[in-house]
Parts: structure tokens; sequence; C-alpha cells
């Protein structure tokens, strides 16, 4: 079935139909998570008792909205925080391990590499659970030697925010290291030529030309550390990220403010996700 | 090269990979390994051995859970490439520019959206006050409500949902390399249309048909948030039982060995994957 090969009509216009199907599939549940956050109800469900923007900005028990509902704005911090740290990490340790594995020879090589991806194939629970199990016997060890407090170790942000980055790194690694591999090592050379030091060529040569694939994975380990849900839930102390509480939520049984938050969570993650490819795909 | 300045910079370029991998990935596998070989036998004493796992095998709901787990994943699986496949084809093949790039973002648009988000939008849906039911009552195919959640079916629903992009995305690049005139010699030869797919498409998307079972694969198992939110209080997932063992029980050395069963699980697949697909880890991997 290629488009210089002729087709039944009726094959095709089957095709077609499972294709429309597909994608109504693929739009329906966001389509009515977005609907039902202007539902004038305090359920999340038919019937529909009008339109209205109560649950974005309501002040009113118990209609809330989403911008006066203390726990969620404070969650969003949270998970905010989070991202800003992850990505900071996952994309500084990435970079260097771009050069790493482009720009050097060494043995074990092709080890190292094969562990740098291990971390795509662990579940996210199993991840979480080995780092809480780790970090509480350091913490453990530290506290019988010592007799100090070792909060740090224990559940809580900055768990979480190691948990996501021992994953959200391999991305880095693998979105910079394809940019890098494209750069033409002459230009550096002609900057060498020129008297540029080492690391002045490094930083106005090279760096400029990766950083398109620098600012993608930036924006990529924030989408992915915003919405991480199973290495997060077994890390988390008593500050829970956006996930988190929207999960704590919605198992108590949910009101339209879920809606409110995840129409926001939408736009937000698709306009990141554009922005993403955008810069993945600049040209030179 | 091999001057010390370099040598520096290579060093200083291995500590924050070997920093990472060593302190976050190896050292808290090992250590999950070692309380999964430990006993109680006393307030903090321990005593190897491997009771942990014996438990596991004893107690029929725990490996029931696990045997449940790991064939919901297959089926998953399964139906996620039976699904996708139609799909990447089109876009790969019978699609052209704009509308290319097009229907491949409204793909990938759902899966920048968080987990939680989506599987709240299915709750949303087949619930019994939710929207298909009302739609069937309205339509005067049933007569009362009806609860599609709480079931099997809603959990293969979302699983399916939740990891059909990964499955299309390897599969529209790999389907993408197939040049149109080996599909057009094909016919020319004589050949049709099952044949052609047998002969020539499928074995030339076998990378990208591992690369998405395996990833697909694992997703399904390690899954925690399908099947708690769309399964009913019966339906066990494996991952659920971790947690419980974890965090209400208090019990870390089952938990630990449940978690060391579950990740021998999935390893084992990518494992038999890759052996099966003659491929390696390095180029499943890292083209995604």
């Amino acid at each position: 079935m290629i488009p210089t090969v002729p087709q039944p009509v009726f094959a095709k216009w089957c095709y077609r139909a499972y294709v429309t199907v597909f994608f109504v599939y693929l739009a329906l549940p966001l389509t009515v998570v977005c609907v039902f956050a202007f539902n004038n109800s305090v359920f999340p469900s038919l019937p529909w008792e009008g339109f209205t923007l109560a649950w974005f900005f309501g002040t009113e028990a118990p209609f809330i909205g989403v911008l006066n509902e203390r726990s969620i704005m404070r969650s969003i911090g949270t998970s905010a925080f989070v991202a800003f740290w992850v990505s900071a990490l996952a994309v500084a340790v990435g970079t260097c391990n771009a050069f790493l594995f482009v720009r050097h020879e060494f043995r074990g090589k092709a080890l190292l590499y094969m562990l740098m991806l291990l971390p795509l194939i662990i579940p996210g629970v199993i991840l979480g659970i080995s780092i809480l199990v780790f970090s509480s016997s350091v913490a453990n060890t530290l506290e019988d030697a010592t007799g100090l407090w070792f909060d740090g170790l224990r559940p809580g942000l900055i768990l979480v925010i190691l948990g996501q980055f021992s994953f959200i790194t391999t991305f880095a690694t693998l979105v910079i290291s394809a940019r890098l591999q494209k750069f033409d090592p002459s230009l550096e050379e002609a900057a060498l030529n020129l008297g540029a030091s080492k690391l002045g060529a490094i930083r106005q040569i090279t760096l400029p030309f990766l950083l398109p694939a620098i600012v993608a994975s930036a924006v990529v380990s924030v989408l992915m550390s915003f919405e991480n849900f199973n290495t997060t839930l077994m890390l988390v102390g008593s500050d829970s990220p956006l996930t988190i509480t929207m999960f704590d939520k919605l198992k108590q049984g949910s009101t339209p403010v879920l809606n409110a938050v995840s129409l926001l969570l939408i736009i937000v993650s698709a306009a990141l996700g554009l922005l993403s490819l955008l810069f993945q795909n600049a040209k030179r | 090269m091999g001057s010390d300045r370099s040598r520096l910079g290579f060093y200083l370029l291995l500590a924050p990979i070997l920093l990472w991998l060593i302190v976050l990935i190896i050292l808290p596998h090992v250590g999950l390994f070692l309380v999964s070989i430990s006993e109680k036998i006393g307030p903090r004493e321990y005593e190897t051995g491997f009771d942990n796992y014996a438990a596991f095998f004893s107690e029929p709901l725990y490996w029931r859970t696990f045997a449940r787990t790991a064939i919901m994943s297959i089926m998953a699986t399964a139906l996620t490439l039976i699904l996708g496949f139609p799909i990447a084809y089109y876009i790969a093949k019978l699609t052209r520019g704009r509308t290319k790039t097009t229907l491949f973002l409204m793909c990938m648009i759902p899966f920048w959206v968080s987990e939680l988000v989506r599987t709240f939008g299915w709750m949303i849906l087949l619930r019994e006050t939710g929207v298909i039911s009302n739609t069937l009552q309205y339509l005067g195919l049933v007569n009362g409500p009806i609860e599609l959640l709480y079931n099997d079916a809603a959990i293969m629903v979302g699983l399916v949902y939740t990891s059909i992009l990964f499955m299309v995305v390897p599969l529209v690049t790999t389907l993408d390399s197939l040049d149109d005139s080996l599909i057009e010699a094909g016919y020319d030869l004589g050949g049709t249309s099952t044949s052609i797919m047998r002969e020539i498409v499928i074995p030339h998307a076998m990378p990208g048909i591992v690369s998405g079972c395996i990833v697909v694969f694992m997703l399904s198992l390690g899954n925690y948030l399908t099947p708690i939110l769309l399964g009913g209080k019966d339906s066990l997932w494996f991952t659920g039982m971790i947690y419980t063992q974890f965090i209400t029980r208090f019990n870390w050395e089952l938990g630990s060995a449940f978690g060391f069963l579950l990740l021998g699980l999935s390893s084992l697949v990518v494992f038999l994957g890759l052996k099966f697909s003659g491929q390696s880890l390095s180029e499943t991997m890292g083209r995604s």
C-alpha cells in the first residue's frame, strides 16, 4: 500500500476511517478533561450545568478555583523548584557526557555507554525504591557513626531531585551527543590556529553550536520532571510536587478544580514540547 | 592528546558520569539486592538468606499478581503493536510534508501531558456517571447507567493509550527509511499486499518493532497509576504491591525482593528481545 500503487477504493476508505478513529481515541481523554474544567458543577461529570470560570478564579467554597487553592499552588511551586534543579544538573552532566563520548576514546567506553543507557530500562518504581533504600542505609550508618541527623538523605525534595536526575540525564546526554556529533571539528581547530585557548574555543565556538540541543534538553528535562510520578512517589517527603498532590486529590474523589489544573498543564506541556522540537530541529 | 592537560580534561569529564552512575544507579541496586536477601530476626537484627524470595513463591497472592502483571503487560504490548502499526505505516508511507508533520505532532501531544491527566480523562469517560455511559443511554443503547471503570478492560485501554506513542515513533522512523521502490518492485514481481507486508515491510521494520515492544512492555510492567486508578479494588498490579510493602507495611526486605523480581523480569524481556532480533542495547535505545 503506497500512493503509486492503486488500491481498491473501499480498502482505502476503511484505512482512513481507522486512522480517524485512532486520532479521536487519542484526543478524547484530553478533550473531556479540558471541557469539564468549565462545567458549573461540583463533579467532573455529566450533566452539563452551564459554563463557568469558577474552577480557575473562584473564591467561595465549594467553587474554589486553582488560583486560590493553596495546596495546589504550593505544589506547583515545589514542582518548579524540583524541575529547575533536575534540569540544570541533567544538562550540565549531559554536556560533559556528550564531550566524553564524542571526543574521547578510552578503554571501557562501550561498557560505560551501555551503563549510561541502563536508566532507560529500569522501571521508575525500582529506581525510586533503590535510591530510597540506599540513601536510608547511608543515613543510618552516618547517624550511628556521628550522632548527627542527616535529613537530606531521608525522603524529601533532595531525594526527589536525585531520583529524577538519575534517569533524565540519559535523555539529556543522548540529545546533546547527537548534536555534538554533527559538529565540524575544523571550526574549533581554526579558532585554535587563530590563537584561542582550548577552553576559549569550546566556549566561543562549540557551545554556541550546541546551544539548541542544550536548550531542547533543558526543556525536555523540565517536562519530564514535572510529570514524573513513579520515581517521585517513592521518594517524596512532606512537600509534594504537583503530580503527587493531584493523585491524592483524585483518590479522595475529585472536583473540577483538577480539570482546571490539568487544562493548564496540557497547555504548558504542549507549548514546552513544541518548543523543544523547534530547538532540536534548529538548522544551522 | 596525551599531554597532561588533556588527561586532566579527560578525568574532569569522566568524574560526573562516574559519580552519577555509581552513586545513583549501581550502588543503590547493590543495596537493594543486599536488603532483599536479609531477613529480620529481631529489632535491628538481620540475617542473610533467601526467605523473602521464598515468601514470594509460597504465597499464591504474590506470584499470581506477578504473573498477572506480566501477562497483562504482554497483552498490552501485543495490542499496542497491532493498533499502532497501521498508524505508523499511514504516517510514514501514505502522507507527505505538512500532513505528515501534523499527524506526527498530533500523536506526540498527548504524551507530553502528564500520565495522571491522561488517566483522569479516562476516568471521566468511563465511570458510571461518565461521558460514554451517558452517551449510550442517550442513544438508547442501554437502559441504566453502566460502569465501565474498575475492570481489566479499562486497565488495558489505559495501558495501550499510555504507551502507544513509544510504539508509533520507532515504527515511523524505521518505515520512513524503507524505500518505496522496494514495495513497487514487490508488486511488479507479482506480490500481493499480504506477501509484500510479510516479505518486505515487516522484516525492514523489525528493529522498530523490537525497540517499540521493549519500551511498551517495560512501561506497562512498571506502571503504577493506570492499574490503581482504572482498575478496581481486586485488580492487583505488582508495582502496587511493592508500594504497599515499602510505604504501608514498612516491610522493606520483602519489598526489595519484589523490586528485584520485577527488575529481573523486565531485564530478561529486554535481553530476550535484543537477542531475538540480533540488536544491541546501544543501537536500539540510543536512537530514541
